[in-house]
């Protein structure tokens, strides 16, 4: 059975590598500051206990002061999985760091979320339009975002 | 980077193709906001009056009709009713249309099994062109129709007839083998109407 | 005097015949050797999760059904499950079992097209793939009986099933049960020693271990290449952990392990079936659930063991009754993420093998 960690427990150990990285820690998931993004899921991927090396999913959500970045971690070792947050503030151009390095998995998943919500990912190699066409204007699931046709 | 190579470039400019793909997809939306109208007449009361079908379009109807060519360009779920159509149980070769041919050029037929975006319209254009005259279009499923379920869409477009001129409609959401028979079976009679006396006169 | 040669670039236009729905490669070719491939793909992108944030959580399954359209049922569970771990639904037993049957049924079905196509493009013209659409006729008569379709069921509610099944289902599927293991012995017999096919798809397109789990890959592409996940076993839902069946994997990680893969897999669910009519239980099959489903504000994440993969569903609910985010992970997507590592290096012929032993399905990658 996987075992879904508690955000809690992972917050303690970050809290000595990583000190102010951590937001909110809940039972379900854990919210880390988005410059704290990539050394944090280094540590998650290459600490042996955690060795989360497999990443399932990545997902944006838009509320509307904010873009929530939900990254959700398995480890195949230990069979247990985490779920990690981060926020990007900004509706003109919100910047998230790319885990593309770590995971390369998140490729097309990074220009997924690109291309339909706008956040745009640094060091991302092949940051493009990945559904929709090249003069295609605005992105279409954000909340503001009403279709003519 | 430990795994794979991730950051090399292309011999070709992705970003130029990419944008003159954008561009053609933009124009033609511009210009299909209209529905195409059906392109023969079916039940046009004075043609039918004025037109004596000879035997020679008799003969050429039935050639026509009895083995109808399809063109491979299926998007989506309509296209495994399609091939369970061409499949054993609902055998369509017995009216002589097992051949789904992947080059247009040698294609009469289009059924269109499957949602179609704005992005593959030019495609299916482009396609429809090639096809040689005389050649005719089932529009099969509700996405083909009308946009069906994803109606609303901000990248579907609502039915086939926003770019090419649709002969048949077939409903259902896919619809089954025996649905799509029958509209085959019509357009069979439909073809069965035309006239090359007609034809020369549209012209 | 050496030769001098230049890279050529084609299209592997979104209409080929080979390409298993509207899927784009630009492929750079030194004569007929692959250099460089970049996927395109889009042209079925509908707004699928746009769509669904407009819809109320029951009128979301129809859509889902339209995700992966070779394999509705699992499309189906998938999304249910999401909502009932939002929501905190039980859900009867009777109910477990059907979609368990359901759901095997599904992969059986799946596995057949997957097979099959991928012999036809190895060059089997017709003939593997017309047999495997006479037993997929024979699946989707039995799906026929319990709810009405042949393609996008939308049987599976949240609470249960849509309705129960009749009294001639039980019968036909076991018929069914004791006659498939001969057919796809049948198959054995006539492709695992089959020269033409070992010398085309042993040893192409090998997809490492690490690299496997690197690029997210799940399902028959993750066991082919050695590593021994399934969802089913690993995070049991549904009533999976009744059962008893083995998880078949590959050595190499080349098409041909794919393929063996998924044949045994049918084999497995074959056997989970029968172990699901013996042990069916009575009673009802849908919990009572609001018309207009409101569940308390809060995220799920439900996924379940797809035949291409992992398939999983991110719900957000804002306790209104229509989801505030719904996003698809999507199996077909990830699976195509080492598409260019695969590929680079074979020919074209082989181009076209590869691609079709990953079997994907546009309407999952592009939703």
């Amino acid at each position: 059975m996987t075992v879904t960690l508690s955000g809690k427990e992972i917050a303690g150990q970050l809290e000595e590598q990583f000190p102010e990285s951590i937001v909110e820690s809940c039972p379900d998931s854990l919210l880390v500051k988005s410059e704290f993004l990539l050394p944090v899921a280094t540590f998650l991927k290459t600490t042996p206990g955690l060795d989360f090396g497999y990443l399932t999913s990545i997902t944006a959500v838009d509320y509307y002061d904010y873009f929530e970045v939900v990254y959700q971690l398995t480890s195949m070792k230990h069979n247990h999985s985490l779920v990690l947050k981060t926020r990007c503030y900004g509706r003109d151009n919100p910047t998230v760091t790319s885990v593309i390095g770590l995971w390369r998995g998140a490729e097309f998943q990074e220009r997924e979320i690109y291309d339909l919500m706008g956040i745009s990912f640094n060091g991302h190699p092949h940051l493009k339009h990945i559904f929709l066409w090249e003069s295609f204007q605005g992105h279409p699931l954000r909340k503001d975002y009403h279709s003519g046709a | 980077m430990e795994i794979g190579n991730i950051g090399e470039k292309y011999v070709y400019s992705e970003t130029e193709l990419d944008r003159a793909e954008g561009e053609a997809i933009e124009s033609l939306k511009a210009h299909s906001q209209q529905p195409i109208p059906d392109p023969d007449r079916w039940l046009d009361e004075e043609l039918r009056h004025n037109v004596l079908l000879t035997s020679v379009d008799a003969m050429l109807n039935w050639a026509r009709r009895s083995s109808l060519w399809t063109v491979l360009a299926f998007p989506a779920c309509c296209a495994f009713e399609l091939i369970a159509t061409a499949a054993s149980r609902y055998d369509i070769s017995r009216f002589g249309m097992e051949i789904l041919r992947a080059s247009p050029r040698q294609a009469d037929l289009m059924i269109t099994a499957g949602t179609l975006t704005w992005k593959m319209a030019p495609q299916i254009r482009r396609i429809y062109d090639q096809m040689a005259e005389p050649k005719w279009v089932i529009a099969m499923g509700a996405c083909a129709i009308s946009g069906g379920i994803f109606s609303g869409s901000y990248s579907v477009v609502p039915g086939y007839n926003r770019i090419i001129p649709v002969d048949v409609y077939v409903p259902g959401c896919p619809p089954r083998p025996e649905a799509l028979l029958y509209g085959i079976k019509m357009l069979h009679d439909k073809i069965s109407k035309r006239s090359i006396v007609e034809k020369s006169k549209q012209k | 005097m050496a030769l001098k040669t230049e890279l050529f670039v084609i299209n592997f236009g979104p209409q080929h015949p080979s390409t298993h729905g509207v899927f784009r490669m630009r492929i750079t070719l030194d004569g007929e050797v692959v250099v460089d491939v970049e996927p395109v793909f889009g042209y079925l992108h509908r707004g699928i999760e746009k769509l669904a944030e407009g819809r109320t959580y029951t009128q979301n399954i129809p859509l889902t059904d339209r995700l992966d359209y070779v394999s509705s049922m699992t499309n189906n569970q998938a999304y249910v499950m999401a909502v009932e771990k939002l929501a905190g639904i039980p859900v009867p037993e009777r109910a477990e079992y059907l979609r368990v049957i359901m759901a095997e049924l599904q992969r059986i079905c799946n596995h057949l097209i997957a097979v099959g196509s991928f012999l036809n493009d190895c060059g089997a013209f017709m003939t593997p793939f017309l047999y495997m659409f006479r037993e997929r006729e024979k699946i989707i008569d039995l799906f026929e009986m319990a709810c009405g379709q042949r393609l996008t069921y939308n049987y599976m509610r949240v609470g249960g099933v849509s309705q129960d099944i009749p009294e001639e289902f039980l019968p036909a599927l076991d018929k069914f049960g004791r006659e498939m293991p001969g057919f796809i012995d049948e198959y054995d017999q006539l492709l695992a020693e089959n020269e033409i096919l070992l010398a085309r798809a042993k040893g192409v397109g090998i997809l490492p271990k690490e690299l496997a789990i690197n690029i997210s890959a799940s399902g028959p592409v993750l066991r082919g290449s050695g590593i021994k996940w399934d969802i089913r076993k690993a995070d049991p839902y549904s009533v999976y952990d009744r059962f008893e069946f083995d998880i078949p994997t590959g050595s190499v990680g080349d098409c041909y392990d794919r393929y063996q893969v998924r044949i045994q897999e049918m084999r497995q669910s074959v056997r989970i079936i029968k172990q699901a009519m013996e042990q069916l239980p009575e009673g009802e099959v849908l919990t009572e659930v609001p018309r207009r489903l409101r569940p308390p504000a809060g995220e799920a994440y439900g996924h379940i063991e797809a035949p291409k993969g992992e398939l999983g569903f991110y719900l957000v609910s804002d306790n209104s009754d229509t989801p505030y985010r719904f996003h698809v992970r999507a199996p077909s997507l990830l699976n195509l993420t080492a598409l260019q590592d695969m590929i680079v290096g074979w020919k074209v012929a082989d181009a076209i093998i590869i691609f079709g032993s990953i079997d994907i399905c546009l309407g999952e990658v592009d939703r």
